[in-house]
Order: structure tokens, then C-alpha cells, then sequence
């Protein structure tokens, strides 16, 4: 009998029988559906990648006001858009390390200040022209220099200098700096001919598509790059369809409109996980929920108030009821498990008795203003609530101010002493240091100054032993945990979902959703 | 210059008047708004230099009353310039998602507006019987409803559920077939019509029940007249001015009002290229779309007083 299954499971991956009829078949010899699905499932797998079909993907977050320049991408349809189109010099691999990409292999000076990139020999753009290291060049200079209105600017503003070297690139740095290389698989450093400079938005570049027709907000369809020099890019087509809306989205997977939808809602993920053509991947990420607090600010310029706050949230009721489960507790670091060179530090608990004792010592008076809105992070003011209550327990008064959605990026978040906001996490610790705890980042948005701290930043960096950075980060992370202005209750997962159409899903590739956005491209069309 | 001549001159210089202070409000409007352009396009990744680089590079440096009249001039010419955030051309994006807005509105508008006229007769027919209180009871329980609870009922029941028809509009491609893109659109229309259908009919019903007080279907009635004919000859006629009128007001909401219903079904229309564009501040577009969207306004209530004029012998000649 199972021999007679496997065949025709077999038959399904190959396309000769739907999904259906086979389940019917299984059913007919007593094999439960799930069973079934389980045995097509590894079928699918054995079979290995099948190339042909249209992937279609649900995407929240595009925007009319889009633009198709990767230096402006700001939201989760044009990273996806950029990297099906264009390469960065390297990328992210399962492991957290990096694979070369536009670049064949990488190397750093002894003290960390000069870093070469070698081009993979031979690659072409999607209109035919080779790929030289002045590309390269002028792709960083683009989005490091004066006039740039890249989003990767803060990244890139140690460089000192860029210069094309026969097929080299080789950058120099200000300061030493041995995580420079993985700056350099940001998704909006993907290299363009001539570095982009005389037309931006022409979506030419090294990825495994080619944009064929788009509206921005609406949809992208991409069909393959016949000039790609690797192996990814299975599917013929890539349809990209914009759908903010959560139940619009949800409902298109579940009706077969699409195949592969991101940012599932935490509430419903339950519910779309139970249909029995679709499979919900809820991905550990390093993204985070935060509560931050001005440490140069009264109250919050009172580390026994920070203290007070911190152990007044109850972690634990935060992932139960605001993340339904999908995420793990926080613990006032920005850092998780997700990053290389994590290393734990004790739990701090929920503690009404501390956090009293440390709100008397602070000798505050009367309650704390705390500002929120719905999309700081999804549920937010829910978050806020329960923080209310917990507080209420320790005595501290909380008091909630909600904030509209619109404006609040530039109003709130980063403007007043405390409020929610969210991380979308890094892949290293590094770069998450430097863009939100270092005394002189832009988006320090918990006014955290502390020369130590800096200073530790600055010598991890120009470190090349791992075991002695590893040591340096557990101490900055300490550091924050104890005097931050950051309350971090949690860290959310990635929650996506899948039709059985597609396969080739890859469980916890660090990085983002989507599989690190690589999805569309390691994955494949089954029926 | 006749008296209906010197009516519509009057009344479209008047509608004229009333754009140009819908436009300005429109301005002053986005300029109170937290924020601007440069902010909102970078987000939360927005660093100062990158902030002051884009603010020089799309011009909102200058001054609002230099910015407003140089694209009064434009509108004058019939340019509605460029967005701010894509650097597009307004005109192209506007037309194209315009015409989507229309389809469905006319699409919605064709199915609401015969059926709400005949619902109403069919409660006058009817009054204070079981007809008459199970279209009075549905329609006003539809209207109650917000459009986005409606659209997600039969989202899920009609498109998940059922799979009658596409849950969504993610399918529409202006280019292709009729059908095709009328099935694609066949739960918004729904929704749309459930939306406007309780004002039309109620107010068709009112209207006609007004004119049947009267003494002449009095006497059609003594004459044996059926109920139905006399509803059809002698009271509709007479009720069209305020039917019209309501029929127009909702037809402008057919248009201007389909943002919600088309930002959750994801219909590519002017609601979700609107919102966007008011979301980042983008000026340009927001006043382009304010101002077709009061045109309209003013444009259908124009041809409601029209008509109720030249449907009112009274008003048509004027004493």
C-alpha cells in the first residue's frame, strides 16, 4: 500500500496528479489526510526544486508613493522588490554567516580598516553589461555621499574611502570596524551600473528577475533574468500584488489568489494554520517590541525610575496576549539568541516588590505619561494596557496617552521621553548598537549617553578575536539591561504563511520575513 | 440671455467659486498635518542630511503661497504637476486610477440605482405591509453597518467560504474582459450597493408617498386606476426632482466615497492612491485628488438642480 502511495505522490510532484486525488487516494486506503500531507510534503522535497509557473506573493506594507530607487526603499514590498531585481555584494546564508553575492570572497586588513571585496568574475546586469568594480565603487559612493538620501547612509558613514582595483574593491574606513562586511548585504546597497547615478529607478542590477511590468502600490511582475549567474529564481514568473489589508491578505492566500503572504495577525494565525491547504511559518526573528524612555529626561533621567519600570512589566503576559505565543520573552536588550555572538544574561522577572522599591527610592511623584498609537507595533495599546496594570500592581500610576497612527514617526517616536515603538533587529549586535545605543547614532531613541559604553562599541569593533567581542557585547548588553532606557517585553516572530501550491520553504533563516526576502527565489512552483 | 441660461452661467461660476475654496482649504488642510513630505518618505529611517537633501531636492523648501499659486497656474493649464514622492506624472496616475474609480462606481451605480427606485415603488405598492417592512428593515440594517464590516462578511463568506466569486480585487487588470473584470469586482459592487441603497430607497419612497397625499391620485383612484399604474403615471413623475436629487448625491458617494471599499478589497481606484499620498504629505496629489473628487460633487448636484428645474414647471417659468 505505502508503496503504491509513494508512487503516486510521486505523480503530484511531477504535476501528473493534483493534490486532491491524491489525498482522495490515500483516504480510499485508509490513510488519514494529515498523514497524506505529510508524505506529499516530503515528496515535494525529494523531488528538489521543479522550475517553471508564476509565484504569487501578498506583500503588506507597498505604498503608491513608492519608488522603484533602492536608496529610498523603506518598507517591506520594495526590500522584496530590490532584491528580486538586484544583489547587495553579499548576503546573509542559513547559518548567519555570509555567501558572496556581486562579490566572490571578501577580505580585511589586520586592523580592520581596509576591506577588499572581489567581484565573482564573468556577471553581467539584466541588460548585458558586465559588472566592474566602478560600478561597485559608485554604488557606495551614491549612497554614502553628501547628497545621498539613502536609507543605508547611517551605515555607511564610517567609510573614509571607496576605489575600484582592477576587479577589486577596496574600502577604506575611518575607524577599524570588523563587521563591515556584513554592512554591505544591507538591502539597499544592491549594485546598479554605474552605481545608479544616472537613473536610479531602473531597476537594473544582478538578481535572479527582471521587472517586467509594475505599478507602484499595486504589483510588480518580475519574469526570470536570463543573464543570472547563479542558481536561484525557480519560477518563470514573480507576481508581487500590494495588500496592506490584513484580512484581504489572509483571504487571497486562502482563496487560492495568492501563494505566499507575510505578516500574518498573531489573533488569526491559529485560525489560517487549521485550513488544510496552508501552512503558517512562524519564524524567530530579532525583531522586537520596545517601550523607550529619554534617559536624559525628567522622570526618566532617574535610573531607580527606569529600574522601577522595568521590573514592573510582566513579560511573559505580553507574548501570551499580545503575541499570542508567536515570540519569545525580552529581556531590556535589544539582543536575542538570533544574533552570532549572543550570550545570555540573567532574566529579569516581572517584580511589583523591586519595582516599588526602587519607584520610592527614585522619589517620583504622581503618575507617568506614556504615549502610544496602533502602529507603533501591532497591539500596542493592548501592550500598554496590561503595562497599566502590571505597574498598578507595584503602585506606579501609568497613565496612556493615545496617539493617532498618522504622524506618529515623526511627533512621537524619537520627540517625547516615553513610548512604544518597534525594532526590526539587525544581523549582527553591531549594528544594532551603532544605529540606536551609541551616544551620536540618529535614532539613539532612548537618549542613552554613556561614554563606557561607546567606548566598548568602538573597541568590539576594531576586535577580530570572536571570543573577546563576544565578552565586550555581553558586558554592553549588561549595561543596557541595567541603565537603558529601553523596556524590551519581547520579541515577535515572523508569522508567514504558504499555500501547498508552492514548496521549498527553509525554516529559520536569520534576517528578516520572507526567508530573509529570498523566498520568492529559493522556493518553487509544485502544481 | 434667457432665464435658464442666466441659471446655469450663475450656477457654475458659483460651483467654480466653491472649487477654488475647496482647493485652498485642501492646502492649509495638509499643512496643519504633523510632518511633511521629506519626513514622511524616509520614515523612520530619516537622518537630518538626508532630510535636508531631499527637502532642497523636491522643492518644499519654499515658501506655501509661492508653492499654492504656482499650482493654481498649473491647474489653470491643465497640469496637475508631478508628485513629490514618485516624481510621476499626476495626470497619467490620475487618469488611470480615475477610470478604475468609475467602473465600479457606474458598475455599483447601475445595479443600486434601477434597483433602490424599484424597491421604493415596491414599498409605496405595499406601505405598512409586509413587503414595504422587510425592504424598510434590510436596507436600513445594510446601511447601519460600516462598508468595512459588510466587505469582510462577504469577503469571508462569498470569496472564502463559497468561493462564488474572487475575495478580493487583486485579480483586476484595466486591459482585461468584462467579465473578467466585473467578477473581480463582484463583492465591492455588492458592498457598495447594500452601502447606498437604504438613502435612495427610502427617500424614492417618501417622495412618491408625498405626491400619493394628493387630490388627483384621489381621483385616479376612485377612477379604478390599478395601484401600480397610478404610482408609474401620475406620482412618479410628479416625485422626480427629490429622487433625482438623492440618486446624484449618491452617485457622488459612489465616486468619492469608495476609499474604505477600495483600500480593503485592494482595487487599484483613487481611494488607496489618495490615502497613500495624504499619508506622506504629497500636496501635489492630494490637492489633485480633492479637487476632482469636489468637481464631481459639485458637478452631480449641478445636474440635480438642473433637472428638478426642468421637471418643475413652476421653476421653469419663472413668473
Amino acid at each position: 500500500m505505502n508503496n503504491q502511495l509513494e508512487y503516486f505522490s510521486k505523480r503530484v510532484t511531477k504535476g501528473l496528479m493534483t493534490r486532491r486525488e491524491f489525498v482522495g487516494r490515500a483516504a480510499a486506503m485508509g490513510v488519514t489526510a494529515a498523514v497524506a500531507n505529510t508524505m506529499l510534503a516530503s515528496a515535494v522535497r525529494a523531488a528538489g526544486p521543479q522550475t517553471g509557473g508564476t509565484l504569487r506573493m501578498g506583500v503588506q506594507g507597498g505604498s503608491t508613493t513608492d519608488s522603484l530607487d533602492p536608496a529610498l526603499a523603506a518598507n517591506s514590498v520594495a526590500t522584496q522588490v530590490n532584491l528580486l531585481w538586484g544583489e547587495p555584494l553579499v548576503s546573509l546564508n542559513d547559518d548567519g554567516g555570509l555567501d558572496g553575492r556581486v562579490a566572490e570572497s571578501f577580505e580585511g586588513s589586520a586592523d580592520a580598516k581596509t576591506w577588499t571585496f572581489k567581484l565573482r568574475s564573468g556577471i553581467t546586469f539584466s541588460n548585458g553589461q558586465p559588472v566592474t568594480a566602478e560600478d561597485v565603487a559608485e554604488t557606495i559612493d551614491r549612497h554614502a555621499g553628501e547628497d545621498t538620501k539613502s536609507g543605508a547612509l547611517g551605515l555607511l558613514r564610517d567609510i573614509d574611502t571607496v576605489r575600484a582595483d582592477g576587479s577589486n574593491v577596496v574600502i577604506g574606513l575611518k575607524n577599524a570596524n570588523a563587521d563591515l562586511p556584513y554592512y554591505m548585504q544591507d538591502y539597499h546597497l544592491v549594485v546598479q551600473p554605474g552605481g545608479g547615478k544616472s537613473d536610479p529607478a531602473a531597476a537594473i542590477g544582478t538578481g535572479p528577475y527582471v521587472l517586467k511590468e509594475h505599478e507602484m502600490g499595486v504589483r510588480f511582475v518580475f519574469e526570470k533574468n536570463p543573464n543570472y549567474w547563479g542558481d536561484y529564481g525557480y519560477a518563470n514568473e514573480v507576481e508581487l500584488i500590494v495588500i496592506n489589508d490584513n484580512t484581504a491578505r489572509v483571504a487571497a492566500l486562502q482563496s487560492g489568489q495568492v501563494d505566499l503572504i507575510d505578516r500574518v495577525p498573531p489573533r488569526t494565525a491559529g485560525l489560517v494554520s487549521r485550513a488544510p491547504n496552508i501552512t503558517v511559518h512562524s519564524e524567530p526573528s530579532a525583531g522586537h517590541y520596545v517601550f523607550i524612555m529619554h534617559c536624559n529626561t525628567a522622570p526618566f533621567d532617574n535610573n531607580d525610575l527606569r529600574l522601577a519600570l522595568k521590573y514592573a512589566m510582566n513579560r511573559q503576559e505580553m507574548v501570551d496576549k499580545v503575541l499570542f505565543g508567536y515570540g519569545s520573552v525580552g529581556n531590556d536588550t535589544p539582543i536575542n539568541s538570533s544574533y552570532p555572538l549572543f550570550t545570555e544574561i540573567e532574566q529579569r522577572e516581572y517584580d511589583p516588590d523591586k519595582a516599588k522599591f526602587h519607584f520610592e527610592k527614585s522619589g517620583h511623584d504622581g503618575s507617568v505619561l506614556l504615549r502610544t498609537s496602533d502602529n507603533s507595533f501591532p497591539g500596542a495599546p493592548d501592550a500598554a494596557a496590561l503595562f497599566q496594570q502590571s505597574a498598578a500592581a507595584a503602585g506606579i500610576n501609568l497613565e496612556i496617552k493615545r496617539e493617532p497612527n498618522d504622524g506618529y514617526w515623526s511627533e512621537v517616536w524619537n520627540a517625547q521621553p516615553f513610548c512604544t515603538s518597534y525594532w526590526g533587529g539587525r544581523p549582527v549586535q553591531d549594528q544594532m548598537f551603532s544605529t540606536a545605543y551609541l551616544s551620536t547614532a540618529d535614532w539613539n531613541d532612548t537618549r542613552f549617553f554613556n561614554e563606557q559604553f561607546d567606548q566598548m562599541l568602538l573597541a568590539a569593533r576594531a576586535e577580530l578575536d570572536d571570543s573577546k567581542r563576544k565578552q565586550i557585547y555581553a558586558d554592553m548588553g549588561t549595561i543596557l539591561h541595567n541603565e537603558g532606557g529601553l523596556i524590551c517585553p519581547m520579541f515577535n516572530d515572523f508569522i508567514d504563511a504558504q499555500s501547498d501550491r508552492i514548496a521549498g520553504w527553509v525554516p529559520e533563516v536569520p534576517g528578516f520575513a520572507f526567508m530573509n526576502y529570498h523566498a520568492p527565489m529559493r522556493m518553487w512552483v509544485v502544481s | 440671455m434667457g432665464p435658464m441660461t442666466k441659471l446655469l452661467v450663475q450656477r457654475i461660476s458659483l460651483g467654480l467659486l466653491l472649487l477654488l475654496l475647496v482647493s485652498v482649504v485642501i492646502f492649509v488642510g495638509t499643512m496643519v498635518l504633523p510632518g511633511d513630505v521629506a519626513q514622511q518618505i524616509l520614515g523612520q529611517s530619516a537622518t537630518p542630511e538626508a532630510l535636508a537633501n531631499l527637502r532642497a531636492e523636491l522643492g518644499v523648501d519654499q515658501p506655501p503661497v509661492a508653492r499654492y499659486f504656482e499650482w493654481l497656474g498649473g491647474l489653470l493649464t491643465g497640469d496637475l504637476g508631478t508628485a513629490l514622492t514618485s516624481g510621476q506624472s499626476i495626470n497619467e496616475a490620475v487618469g488611470r486610477r480615475f477610470s478604475n474609480t468609475l467602473f465600479l462606481a457606474v458598475s455599483a451605480a447601475v445595479i443600486a440605482v434601477p434597483l433602490a427606485i424599484f424597491l421604493g415603488l415596491l414599498a409605496v405598492r405595499y406601505r405598512e405591509r409586509w413587503p414595504d417592512k422587510l425592504i424598510s428593515a434590510t436596507t436600513l440594517t445594510t446601511i447601519s453597518m460600516p462598508e468595512f464590516v459588510i466587505g469582510y462578511i462577504l469577503m469571508f463568506v462569498l470569496g472564502v467560504q463559497l468561493r462564488w466569486f474572487s475575495p478580493t480585487s487583486v485579480g483586476y487588470r484595466p486591459d482585461a474582459d468584462l467579465f473578467t473584470r466585473l467578477e473581480s469586482i463582484a463583492i465591492p459592487i455588492l458592498v457598495l450597493t447594500l452601502v447606498v441603497l437604504a438613502h435612495m430607497m427610502r427617500m424614492t419612497r417618501a417622495a412618491i408617498l408625498n405626491v400619493m397625499q394628493s387630490a388627483y391620485i384621489e381621483t385616479a383612484e376612485l377612477k379604478g386606476m390599478p395601484m401600480l399604474k397610478i404610482i408609474r403615471k401620475h406620482a412618479l413623475p410628479n416625485a422626480i426632482a427629490p429622487i433625482v436629487n438623492v440618486v446624484m448625491l449618491n452617485l457622488a458617494y459612489l465616486v468619492v466615497g469608495v476609499v474604505v471599499v477600495e483600500v480593503v478589497f485592494v482595487y487599484p481606484g483613487m481611494g488607496q492612491y489618495l490615502v497613500d499620498h495624504v499619508t506622506k504629505r504629497d500636496i501635489p496629489v492630494v490637492q489633485a485628488c480633492g479637487m476632482i473628487f469636489a468637481a464631481i460633487y459639485i458637478g452631480l448636484n449641478l445636474v440635480a438642480d438642473i433637472v428638478s428645474i426642468l421637471t418643475n414647471p413652476r421653476l421653469r417659468h419663472p413668473k
